[in-house]
Protein backbone atom coordinates (compact mmCIF):
# COMPACT_ATOMS: atom_id res chain seq x y z
CA UNK A 1 0.00 0.00 0.00
CA UNK A 2 2.79 2.59 -1.04
CA UNK A 3 0.96 4.97 -2.62
CA UNK A 4 2.62 7.95 -3.94
CA UNK A 5 0.88 11.40 -2.22
CA UNK A 6 1.04 13.58 -5.32
CA UNK A 7 -0.99 16.61 -3.85
CA UNK A 8 2.46 17.57 -1.97
CA UNK A 9 4.00 18.51 -5.69
CA UNK A 10 1.79 21.45 -6.44
CA UNK A 11 2.08 23.14 -3.07
CA UNK A 12 5.00 25.17 -3.73
CA UNK A 13 3.47 26.30 -6.94
CA UNK A 14 0.27 27.47 -5.26
CA UNK A 15 1.91 29.73 -2.87
CA UNK A 16 4.65 30.78 -5.37
CA UNK A 17 3.24 33.98 -6.06
CA UNK A 18 2.40 35.17 -2.44
CA UNK A 19 5.31 37.45 -1.32
CA UNK A 20 5.63 37.17 2.28
CA UNK A 21 3.80 34.38 4.51
CA UNK A 22 2.93 35.26 8.66
CA UNK A 23 1.79 32.16 10.42
CA UNK A 24 0.68 33.69 13.64
CA UNK A 25 1.38 31.01 16.62
CA UNK A 26 1.95 30.29 19.99
CA UNK A 27 2.41 27.42 22.60
CA UNK A 28 -0.26 28.71 24.39
CA UNK A 29 -4.07 28.93 23.76
CA UNK A 30 -6.56 32.31 24.17
CA UNK A 31 -3.55 34.44 24.31
CA UNK A 32 -5.04 36.43 20.55
CA UNK A 33 -3.21 34.38 17.95
CA UNK A 34 -6.45 34.98 15.67
CA UNK A 35 -6.86 38.28 17.07
CA UNK A 36 -3.85 39.33 16.33
CA UNK A 37 -4.19 37.02 12.73
CA UNK A 38 -7.21 38.88 11.67
CA UNK A 39 -6.48 41.95 12.75
CA UNK A 40 -3.22 42.05 11.06
CA UNK A 41 -4.67 40.97 8.07
CA UNK A 42 -7.28 43.58 8.05
CA UNK A 43 -5.02 45.96 8.60
CA UNK A 44 -2.23 45.50 6.12
CA UNK A 45 -5.01 45.33 3.67
CA UNK A 46 -6.37 48.96 4.30
CA UNK A 47 -2.91 50.14 3.69
CA UNK A 48 -3.53 48.76 -0.04
CA UNK A 49 -1.77 45.43 0.25
CA UNK A 50 -3.27 42.32 -1.55
CA UNK A 51 -3.26 40.22 1.65
CA UNK A 52 -5.15 36.46 2.20
CA UNK A 53 -6.10 34.83 5.57
CA UNK A 54 -6.39 30.92 6.10
CA UNK A 55 -7.52 29.80 9.48
CA UNK A 56 -5.82 27.09 10.17
CA UNK A 57 -7.57 26.37 12.98
CA UNK A 58 -9.17 23.18 12.38
CA UNK A 59 -10.94 22.45 15.89
CA UNK A 60 -11.49 26.19 16.93
CA UNK A 61 -11.96 28.17 13.75
CA UNK A 62 -12.14 31.64 15.02
CA UNK A 63 -11.26 34.05 12.62
CA UNK A 64 -14.26 34.23 10.42
CA UNK A 65 -16.04 35.36 13.49
CA UNK A 66 -13.69 38.51 14.24
CA UNK A 67 -13.81 39.36 11.01
CA UNK A 68 -17.59 38.97 10.60
CA UNK A 69 -18.19 36.42 7.85
CA UNK A 70 -21.12 35.49 6.46
CA UNK A 71 -23.04 34.14 3.75
CA UNK A 72 -19.87 33.21 1.50
CA UNK A 73 -17.96 30.65 -0.46
CA UNK A 74 -15.54 29.83 -2.59
CA UNK A 75 -15.61 29.83 -6.22
CA UNK A 76 -14.70 26.70 -8.11
CA UNK A 77 -11.58 27.77 -10.66
CA UNK A 78 -9.01 25.79 -11.30
CA UNK A 79 -9.08 24.87 -7.51
CA UNK A 80 -10.99 26.65 -5.37
CA UNK A 81 -10.67 30.27 -5.03
CA UNK A 82 -10.95 32.12 -1.28
CA UNK A 83 -13.83 35.17 -1.51
CA UNK A 84 -12.61 38.43 -0.88
CA UNK A 85 -14.39 40.11 2.46
CA UNK A 86 -13.15 43.38 3.50
CA UNK A 87 -10.58 43.18 0.76
CA UNK A 88 -8.80 40.34 2.61
CA UNK A 89 -9.07 36.76 0.82
CA UNK A 90 -10.26 34.45 3.50
CA UNK A 91 -10.11 30.86 3.56
CA UNK A 92 -11.18 28.53 6.21
CA UNK A 93 -12.57 24.68 6.76
CA UNK A 94 -15.72 26.56 8.47
CA UNK A 95 -17.20 27.15 4.42
CA UNK A 96 -17.36 22.96 4.68
CA UNK A 97 -18.24 22.85 8.27
CA UNK A 98 -21.35 24.57 8.29
CA UNK A 99 -20.15 25.50 11.45
CA UNK A 100 -20.66 21.97 13.57
CA UNK A 101 -17.97 20.24 15.46
CA UNK A 102 -14.87 19.15 13.56
CA UNK A 103 -13.71 16.12 15.26
CA UNK A 104 -10.32 14.96 13.23
CA UNK A 105 -7.30 13.17 14.81
CA UNK A 106 -3.82 14.10 14.04
CA UNK A 107 -3.37 12.33 10.16
CA UNK A 108 -6.80 13.99 9.41
CA UNK A 109 -5.47 17.21 10.29
CA UNK A 110 -2.48 16.54 7.93
CA UNK A 111 -4.93 15.64 5.13
CA UNK A 112 -6.93 17.94 5.85
CA UNK A 113 -3.83 21.04 5.62
CA UNK A 114 -2.26 19.27 2.29
CA UNK A 115 -5.77 19.39 0.73
CA UNK A 116 -6.06 22.82 1.65
CA UNK A 117 -2.18 24.38 0.27
CA UNK A 118 -3.27 21.94 -2.74
CA UNK A 119 -6.33 23.41 -3.96
CA UNK A 120 -6.06 26.69 -3.21
CA UNK A 121 -5.47 29.43 -5.58
CA UNK A 122 -4.43 32.15 -3.79
CA UNK A 123 -3.40 34.01 -6.98
CA UNK A 124 -0.51 36.80 -6.12
CA UNK A 125 -0.76 38.20 -2.62
CA UNK A 126 1.94 40.18 -0.48
CA UNK A 127 0.88 39.14 2.33
CA UNK A 128 -0.48 35.61 3.42
CA UNK A 129 -1.28 35.47 7.57
CA UNK A 130 -2.13 32.32 8.69
CA UNK A 131 -3.91 31.76 12.04
CA UNK A 132 -2.62 28.65 13.46
CA UNK A 133 -4.04 26.65 16.43
CA UNK A 134 -2.23 26.62 19.59
CA UNK A 135 0.64 24.64 20.54
CA UNK A 136 3.24 22.46 18.50
CA UNK A 137 1.37 20.01 17.20
CA UNK A 138 0.04 18.72 13.79
CA UNK A 139 -0.77 22.12 11.54
CA UNK A 140 2.27 23.59 13.33
CA UNK A 141 4.28 20.88 11.81
CA UNK A 142 2.73 20.76 8.50
CA UNK A 143 3.34 24.56 8.40
CA UNK A 144 6.75 23.73 8.82
CA UNK A 145 6.87 20.82 6.27
CA UNK A 146 5.25 22.38 3.41
CA UNK A 147 5.07 26.02 3.64
CA UNK A 148 9.02 26.25 3.16
CA UNK A 149 8.70 30.63 3.34
CA UNK A 150 6.14 31.12 6.36
CA UNK A 151 8.40 33.44 8.97
CA UNK A 152 6.37 33.43 12.70
CA UNK A 153 5.29 35.34 14.65
CA UNK A 154 4.82 34.67 18.17
CA UNK A 155 2.22 35.82 20.66
CA UNK A 156 2.09 35.19 24.74
CA UNK A 157 0.44 36.74 27.18
CA UNK A 158 2.03 38.35 30.42
CA UNK A 159 1.77 35.23 32.64
CA UNK A 160 4.22 32.86 33.26
CA UNK A 161 1.84 29.97 32.49
CA UNK A 162 1.88 31.34 28.83
CA UNK A 163 5.76 31.91 28.41
CA UNK A 164 5.97 28.49 29.52
CA UNK A 165 4.29 26.64 26.45
CA UNK A 166 5.29 29.80 24.52
CA UNK A 167 9.00 28.75 25.47
CA UNK A 168 8.54 25.49 23.95
CA UNK A 169 7.66 26.33 20.82
CA UNK A 170 10.20 28.84 20.02
CA UNK A 171 12.87 26.08 20.96
CA UNK A 172 11.43 24.26 18.82
CA UNK A 173 11.58 27.02 15.96
CA UNK A 174 14.75 28.10 16.62
CA UNK A 175 15.98 24.06 16.72
CA UNK A 176 14.67 23.39 13.24
CA UNK A 177 16.22 27.27 12.22
CA UNK A 178 12.60 28.49 11.41
CA UNK A 179 12.28 32.07 10.90
CA UNK A 180 10.40 34.25 13.78
CA UNK A 181 9.62 37.41 12.80
CA UNK A 182 9.55 37.69 17.07
CA UNK A 183 7.54 38.12 20.07
CA UNK A 184 3.93 40.13 20.89
CA UNK A 185 3.04 40.59 24.22
CA UNK A 186 -0.78 40.56 24.08
CA UNK A 187 -3.24 41.39 26.62
CA UNK A 188 -0.70 43.67 28.69
CA UNK A 189 -2.08 45.34 31.55
CA UNK A 190 0.73 47.45 33.33
CA UNK A 191 4.17 48.36 32.54
CA UNK A 192 6.57 45.14 33.18
CA UNK A 193 9.70 43.92 31.59
CA UNK A 194 9.61 40.28 32.44
CA UNK A 195 8.17 39.23 29.21
CA UNK A 196 10.98 41.34 27.12
CA UNK A 197 13.42 39.75 29.41
CA UNK A 198 12.42 36.55 29.02
CA UNK A 199 12.53 36.79 25.47
CA UNK A 200 15.38 38.40 24.81
CA UNK A 201 16.95 35.89 26.65
CA UNK A 202 16.25 33.18 24.25
CA UNK A 203 17.63 35.51 21.68
CA UNK A 204 14.49 36.66 19.56
CA UNK A 205 13.10 39.89 18.93
CA UNK A 206 10.52 41.28 21.33
CA UNK A 207 8.22 43.31 19.34
CA UNK A 208 6.74 45.20 21.86
CA UNK A 209 3.17 44.72 23.94
CA UNK A 210 -0.66 45.01 22.89
CA UNK A 211 -2.47 46.35 26.25
CA UNK A 212 -5.59 44.55 27.58
CA UNK A 213 -8.69 46.32 25.36
CA UNK A 214 -11.78 46.46 27.62
CA UNK A 215 -13.50 47.25 24.83
CA UNK A 216 -12.11 44.71 22.06
CA UNK A 217 -15.28 42.33 22.69
CA UNK A 218 -17.26 44.78 21.39
CA UNK A 219 -15.71 45.18 17.88
CA UNK A 220 -15.76 41.72 17.02
CA UNK A 221 -17.78 40.66 14.06
CA UNK A 222 -17.20 44.42 12.80
CA UNK A 223 -14.19 45.81 10.80
CA UNK A 224 -15.26 49.36 11.06
CA UNK A 225 -15.17 48.94 14.69
CA UNK A 226 -12.09 46.59 14.85
CA UNK A 227 -10.07 49.30 12.48
CA UNK A 228 -10.43 52.09 15.46
CA UNK A 229 -9.56 49.85 18.43
CA UNK A 230 -7.21 50.78 21.25
CA UNK A 231 -5.85 46.88 20.00
CA UNK A 232 -5.27 47.73 16.47
CA UNK A 233 -3.83 50.91 17.22
CA UNK A 234 -0.98 49.00 19.56
CA UNK A 235 -0.82 46.68 16.79
CA UNK A 236 -0.04 48.86 14.18
CA UNK A 237 2.49 50.34 16.87
CA UNK A 238 4.37 47.67 16.65
CA UNK A 239 4.00 46.90 12.71
CA UNK A 240 5.13 50.26 12.31
CA UNK A 241 8.32 49.29 14.10
CA UNK A 242 9.28 46.25 12.02
CA UNK A 243 10.25 44.95 8.61
CA UNK A 244 7.19 42.45 7.83
CA UNK B 1 -13.26 22.49 -11.01
CA UNK B 2 -11.23 21.71 -8.11
CA UNK B 3 -10.79 18.55 -10.51
CA UNK B 4 -8.24 20.56 -11.65
CA UNK B 5 -6.01 21.35 -9.50
CA UNK B 6 -5.88 17.55 -8.18
CA UNK B 7 -4.99 16.43 -11.83
CA UNK B 8 -2.31 19.03 -11.98
CA UNK B 9 -0.66 17.56 -8.93
CA UNK B 10 -0.69 14.14 -11.16
CA UNK B 11 1.09 15.69 -13.91
CA UNK B 12 3.72 17.22 -11.56
CA UNK B 13 4.22 14.24 -9.41
CA UNK B 14 4.98 12.35 -12.60
CA UNK B 15 7.28 15.25 -14.28
CA UNK B 16 9.22 15.33 -10.59
CA UNK B 17 9.05 11.29 -10.87
CA UNK B 18 10.56 11.31 -14.66
CA UNK B 19 13.52 14.09 -13.97
CA UNK B 20 14.25 11.70 -10.83
CA UNK B 21 14.88 8.73 -13.26
CA UNK B 22 15.67 10.58 -16.03
CA UNK B 23 12.88 9.19 -18.08
CA UNK B 24 11.81 11.11 -21.48
CA UNK B 25 8.47 9.26 -21.32
CA UNK B 26 5.54 8.36 -19.26
CA UNK B 27 3.92 5.44 -20.84
CA UNK B 28 1.35 4.66 -17.54
CA UNK B 29 0.20 6.30 -14.41
CA UNK B 30 -2.00 3.89 -12.15
CA UNK B 31 -4.22 6.37 -10.16
CA UNK B 32 -6.75 5.75 -7.38
CA UNK B 33 -9.72 8.07 -7.06
CA UNK B 34 -11.45 7.27 -3.45
CA UNK B 35 -15.14 7.30 -3.80
CA UNK B 36 -15.32 9.69 -0.54
CA UNK B 37 -14.12 12.63 -2.65
CA UNK B 38 -16.25 12.14 -5.45
CA UNK B 39 -14.20 13.36 -8.20
CA UNK B 40 -16.26 14.24 -11.49
CA UNK B 41 -14.20 11.54 -14.11
CA UNK B 42 -14.46 13.32 -16.94
CA UNK B 43 -13.51 17.07 -15.76
CA UNK B 44 -10.74 14.85 -14.21
CA UNK B 45 -9.51 12.80 -17.39
CA UNK B 46 -10.06 16.07 -19.46
CA UNK B 47 -7.93 18.06 -17.22
CA UNK B 48 -4.86 15.51 -17.47
CA UNK B 49 -5.28 15.72 -20.93
CA UNK B 50 -4.97 19.87 -20.89
CA UNK B 51 -2.39 19.76 -18.53
CA UNK B 52 0.09 17.19 -19.82
CA UNK B 53 -0.20 19.21 -23.23
CA UNK B 54 1.94 22.35 -21.22
CA UNK B 55 4.37 19.84 -19.67
CA UNK B 56 6.46 19.82 -22.38
CA UNK B 57 9.84 18.40 -21.26
CA UNK B 58 8.45 14.82 -20.56
CA UNK B 59 6.32 13.11 -23.29
CA UNK B 60 3.20 12.14 -22.38
CA UNK B 61 1.43 11.95 -25.83
CA UNK B 62 0.49 8.34 -25.12
CA UNK B 63 0.46 8.34 -21.56
CA UNK B 64 -2.31 5.70 -20.45
CA UNK B 65 -3.88 7.00 -17.59
CA UNK B 66 -5.13 3.81 -15.62
CA UNK B 67 -8.40 5.35 -13.38
CA UNK B 68 -9.16 3.51 -10.83
CA UNK B 69 -12.03 3.92 -8.53
CA UNK B 70 -11.26 3.18 -4.65
CA UNK B 71 -14.52 1.74 -3.01
CA UNK B 72 -14.45 3.08 0.67
CA UNK B 73 -14.40 1.84 3.84
CA UNK B 74 -14.91 3.32 7.58
CA UNK B 75 -14.73 1.78 10.48
CA UNK B 76 -15.75 2.99 13.78
CA UNK B 77 -13.22 3.16 16.29
CA UNK B 78 -15.64 2.90 18.57
CA UNK B 79 -17.40 0.19 18.19
CA UNK B 80 -15.84 -1.62 15.13
CA UNK B 81 -18.22 -1.73 12.58
CA UNK B 82 -17.02 -0.67 9.62
CA UNK B 83 -19.46 0.38 6.10
CA UNK B 84 -18.90 2.47 3.21
CA UNK B 85 -19.52 5.97 1.99
CA UNK B 86 -22.00 5.35 -0.47
CA UNK B 87 -24.18 3.48 2.26
CA UNK B 88 -24.66 6.61 4.28
CA UNK B 89 -24.75 8.99 1.30
CA UNK B 90 -28.49 9.47 0.93
CA UNK B 91 -28.80 10.58 4.12
CA UNK B 92 -26.71 13.64 3.69
CA UNK B 93 -27.54 17.31 1.99
CA UNK B 94 -26.25 18.18 -1.50
CA UNK B 95 -24.06 20.64 0.70
CA UNK B 96 -22.71 18.43 3.35
CA UNK B 97 -21.29 16.20 0.16
CA UNK B 98 -20.25 18.84 -1.71
CA UNK B 99 -17.63 19.73 1.57
CA UNK B 100 -16.75 15.63 1.45
CA UNK B 101 -15.88 16.36 -2.53
CA UNK B 102 -13.57 18.85 -1.58
CA UNK B 103 -12.37 18.20 1.65
CA UNK B 104 -13.01 13.97 2.11
CA UNK B 105 -12.17 14.45 5.93
CA UNK B 106 -15.31 16.61 5.88
CA UNK B 107 -17.62 12.99 6.66
CA UNK B 108 -15.69 13.43 10.27
CA UNK B 109 -18.15 16.56 10.57
CA UNK B 110 -21.29 15.55 8.81
CA UNK B 111 -21.32 12.14 9.29
CA UNK B 112 -21.75 9.30 12.04
CA UNK B 113 -21.03 5.49 12.76
CA UNK B 114 -24.37 3.82 11.77
CA UNK B 115 -24.24 2.03 14.15
CA UNK B 116 -23.18 4.20 17.64
CA UNK B 117 -23.46 7.33 15.96
CA UNK B 118 -19.65 8.06 17.08
CA UNK B 119 -17.72 10.45 15.14
CA UNK B 120 -14.77 8.72 15.84
CA UNK B 121 -14.13 6.70 12.63
CA UNK B 122 -11.27 6.11 10.37
CA UNK B 123 -10.83 6.27 6.65
CA UNK B 124 -9.21 3.07 5.99
CA UNK B 125 -9.93 3.03 1.88
CA UNK B 126 -11.62 5.58 -0.71
CA UNK B 127 -10.41 8.73 0.81
CA UNK B 128 -8.99 10.74 -2.08
CA UNK B 129 -6.30 10.76 -5.05
CA UNK B 130 -3.22 8.70 -4.66
CA UNK B 131 -1.16 7.40 -7.10
CA UNK B 132 -0.81 3.69 -7.20
CA UNK B 133 2.45 3.69 -10.04
CA UNK B 134 4.20 5.79 -12.64
CA UNK B 135 5.76 3.81 -15.54
CA UNK B 136 8.15 5.02 -18.08
CA UNK B 137 11.06 4.80 -20.55
CA UNK B 138 14.64 6.38 -20.44
N1 LIG C 1 -5.57 42.74 23.91
C1 LIG C 1 -6.74 42.16 24.23
N2 LIG C 1 -7.61 42.79 25.08
C2 LIG C 1 -8.77 42.23 25.41
N3 LIG C 1 -9.19 41.04 24.96
C3 LIG C 1 -8.39 40.37 24.14
C4 LIG C 1 -7.13 40.89 23.72
N4 LIG C 1 -6.56 39.99 22.87
C5 LIG C 1 -7.43 38.98 22.75
N5 LIG C 1 -8.54 39.18 23.50
C6 LIG C 1 -9.69 38.28 23.67
O1 LIG C 1 -9.21 37.08 24.18
C7 LIG C 1 -9.92 35.98 23.65
C8 LIG C 1 -8.95 35.02 23.01
O2 LIG C 1 -8.40 35.60 21.85
P1 LIG C 1 -8.12 34.73 20.54
O3 LIG C 1 -9.29 33.90 20.20
O4 LIG C 1 -7.59 35.65 19.51
O5 LIG C 1 -6.96 33.82 21.12
P2 LIG C 1 -6.26 32.58 20.40
O6 LIG C 1 -4.86 32.60 20.87
O7 LIG C 1 -6.50 32.66 18.94
O8 LIG C 1 -7.05 31.37 21.02
P3 LIG C 1 -6.99 29.83 20.52
O9 LIG C 1 -5.73 29.29 21.12
O10 LIG C 1 -8.20 29.22 21.07
O11 LIG C 1 -6.95 29.86 19.02
C9 LIG C 1 -10.92 36.55 22.70
O12 LIG C 1 -12.15 36.65 23.33
C10 LIG C 1 -10.36 37.91 22.37
O13 LIG C 1 -11.38 38.83 22.03
MG1 LIG D 1 -7.34 31.23 17.62
ZN1 LIG E 1 -19.59 2.75 16.08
Amino acid sequence: MAYIEPRTSVIDKRLRNIKRIISVASGKGGVGKSLVASSLALSLSRKGYKTGLMDLDLYGPSSHIILGVKDVYPQEEKGIVPPEVHGIRFMSIVYYTDDKPSPFRGTDISNIIIELLAITQWGSLDFLIIDMPPGIGDETLDVIRFIKDSKFLVVTTPSKVALGAVNKLIWILKELKIPVIGVVENMARNQSFFIRNEIRKTGLHYLGAICFDENLEDAIGDTEKLMKTSFMRDLNNIVAKINL
Amino acid sequence: MHEWALAESIVDTAVDTAKRERLRTIDEIIILIGELQQIERDIFEFALKEITKTRKTIGFKKTIFNIKIEKSRLKCRVCGYTWSFNEIRKNLSEEESEAIHFIPEIAFVHTRCPRCNSPDFEIISGRGIAIKSIRGSR
